[in-house]
């Protein structure tokens, strides 16, 4: 059961051959048996989610079930879920119960969708291996010694584990695609403005998109139909008509033509995860694609401007967090900025503090043009090498992470170092674009490799296609970590 | 670019975060190395780029002038770390 794909899942559902119940059960079964190990999860509540797969199964019963109606979804502890704890990974957000839904818990509790509790992430989703979170670090499945990445690596982890068959994250920088990669699981950034922000705790507001981590393409696609869709509420929602994202998954990929930027295959990639990433594109011109050569000049400078720009968004959104109306307030001040000071100091943590200064420097008078606005030039820069790319291929390939994961503290000491393992993933937030990442084997030491895909504006339910199209051909997206003897991982 | 101690603590006023003495030389140091990886930005030339402040050419939409949300003020103030009267308590600003 815990392998099985959401159709089949949903199908055993409407047939009767399970209850959601008794899935649900059977997955809270399997977080209680290893989250201790993980530390994927923050937070769950047995009787929330058995009452909402009860109701779940009471709308099977009449009739009216969708795909996911009665499937437990694991959610990313940055979207607000009413009457959950919603701590955003962070000291500062601890003891916050939301009083109100984000848009797309909204969606998933109208589809039918069980919430089977909330995943752990880097704090404030600013990290890239889930080492910064108030609630401790999580381990990757396929090696307690490693990162799971970040910042969705809690639920990457989950999904890896099969502690749940589904689960939300978000990207900013890539905090989707990159601990998919890491973990072994299929991750997709939608186009920014397709999945609303409403109630998604703010990093980087021009750069934040939420999106499923699942173990395929197919059953992403699922998701991403319930995820995705106008919503009033956020001022950047796209208004398109809804879409079925599932729509072109069969589609053979004959004449699809794949861009290979240069840069993206040049030093700092391991050897490992090249070899792996150069047998994923043998495989796909076997599928009748074709390679094209391509450059993304600019790509060197995504770093530097996402590290202006990510932090100069944040500085703002997390002004917000002072003490007054929701969260952590310091015990002891002496009058209105001191307890601002000493909340701010105490509530959150290192990472998220650095960025808080970098924004607020990056921001100040005298440095504005300097950096924030020459990041956003160099932002256009960047946006328009894909828009020249995209005239000479249908799709981007690529590594999504330099190297297989790394070891637990390996680079907590150095913010520098840490933010270089986003290299390949941050133009992408940058120009608005959908990536995605997919299982493509494993590095040297074990450790899961992934396939990045860069589409153009719009261009998911083709994405999933040439995603789903290399999962049929292959079975990395099938292969299970080496934990769990007895808890049923391998079986 | 280099920061100094005087720039870190002024930042960090700014930011309304309180920063001890003692942590400040770490502070310096990261923030100097995070400042020297975007200074990167400065060799390109970027004379004539409009700047890129969204992914997509968002325009603010307009809604009716009516109210559409209901009273939750309740809800909201339930999770506030002090209320009294149906109001936000802070320390006294003025005397």
């Amino acid at each position: 059961m815990i392998n099985t794909s959401l159709k089949e899942l949903s199908a055993q559902l409407v047939s009767k051959k399970i209850s959601s119940v008794e899935l649900t059960q059977t997955f809270l079964d399997r977080i209680k048996g290893l989250n201790p190990k993980l530390n994927a999860f923050i937070t769950i509540d047995e009787n929330k989610s058995l009452a909402q797969a009860k109701a779940a199964d009471a709308l099977i019963a009449s009739g009216k079930a969708g795909p996911l109606t009665g499937i437990p979804v694991a959610q990313k502890d940055i979207f607000c879920a009413e009457g959950w704890l919603s701590t955003c990974g962070s000291k500062m957000l601890h003891n916050f119960v939301s009083p109100y839904d984000a848009h797309v818990i909204e969606q998933f509790n109208r589809s039918g969708a069980v919430n089977l509790g909330k995943t752990n992430m880097d704090e404030f989703a600013m990290g890239s291996s889930n080492e910064t979170s108030y609630f401790g670090k999580v381990k990757n499945p396929w090696d307690l010694d490693a990162v799971p990445g970040g910042s969705s690596g809690g639920s990457a982890a989950a999904v890896a584990a099969r502690l749940c068959p589904a689960a939300t994250g978000t990207d900013t920088g890539g905090s989707i695609r990159q601990p998919a990669a890491l973990n072994g699981i299929t991750g997709i950034k939608p186009t920014y403005g397709v999945v609303s922000r409403y109630g998604m705790i703010a990093f980087a507001s021009s750069l934040d998109q939420g999106g499923p981590m699942a173990k395929s393409a197919e059953d992403c696609a699922l998701l991403l139909n319930v995820m995705a869709g106008f919503d009033a509420r956020d001022s950047t929602s796209l208004e398109r008509e809804k879409e079925d994202y599932g729509r072109d998954l069969d589609q053979p990929l004959k004449g699809l033509r794949i861009g290979l930027p240069k840069e993206y295959f040049a030093a700092g990639l391991s050897a490992d995860v090249a070899q792996a990433i150069e047998a994923a594109l043998a495989e796909y011109r076997k599928l009748g694609a074709q390679t094209v050569d391509i450059s993304l000049p600019n790509s060197k400078l995504a770093v530097p401007v996402y590290y202006v720009l990510a932090p100069a968004e944040a500085s703002s959104n997390l002004a917000r967090f002072d003490g007054v109306r929701y969260g952590y307030r310091a015990p002891e001040y002496t009058d209105l900025a001191d307890m601002y000071g000493k909340t701010r100091a105490q509530g959150f943590g290192a990472e998220v503090k650095r960025r808080i200064m970098i924004g607020t420097y990056v921001l100040s008078a005298g440095y504005y043009d300097a950096y924030y606005l020459k990041a956003q030039k160099l932002r256009r820069l960047i946006a328009q090498d894909f828009t020249n790319a995209f005239a000479q291929c249908d799709m981007i390939m690529g590594p999504t992470s330099p190297t297989t994961a790394f070891n637990l503290g390996e680079k907590s000491d150095d913010p520098v170092s840490m933010y270089l393992s986003d290299i390949y993933t941050i133009a992408v937030n940058l120009a608005g674009l959908p990536g995605m990442s997919i299982p493509a084997g494993f590095g040297a030491n074990g450790r899961p490799v992934g396939l990045q895909i860069i589409g153009n504006y719009f261009s998911e339910a083709k994405m999933l296609n040439v995603a789903h199209q290399y999962q049929m051909a292959t079975d990395w997206h099938t292969r299970l970590p080496p934990l769990g003897e007895g808890l049923g991982v391998r079986g | 670019m280099s920061l100094n101690l005087a720039d870190v603590k002024r930042i960090a006023h700014l930011a309304r975060i309180a920063v001890e003495e003692d942590e400040m030389p770490g502070y310096l140091q990261q923030l100097s190395n995070i400042l020297n990886l975007v200074e990167e930005m400065q060799a390109v030339d970027t004379t004539g780029i409009e700047p890129m402040a969204h992914a997509q050419d968002v325009v603010l939409r307009l809604r009716n002038d009516v109210a559409t949300e209901i009273d939750r003020h309740a809800a909201y103030q339930a999770v506030a770390p002090q209320v009294e009267a149906d109001l936000y308590l802070v320390p006294k600003v003025i005397e």
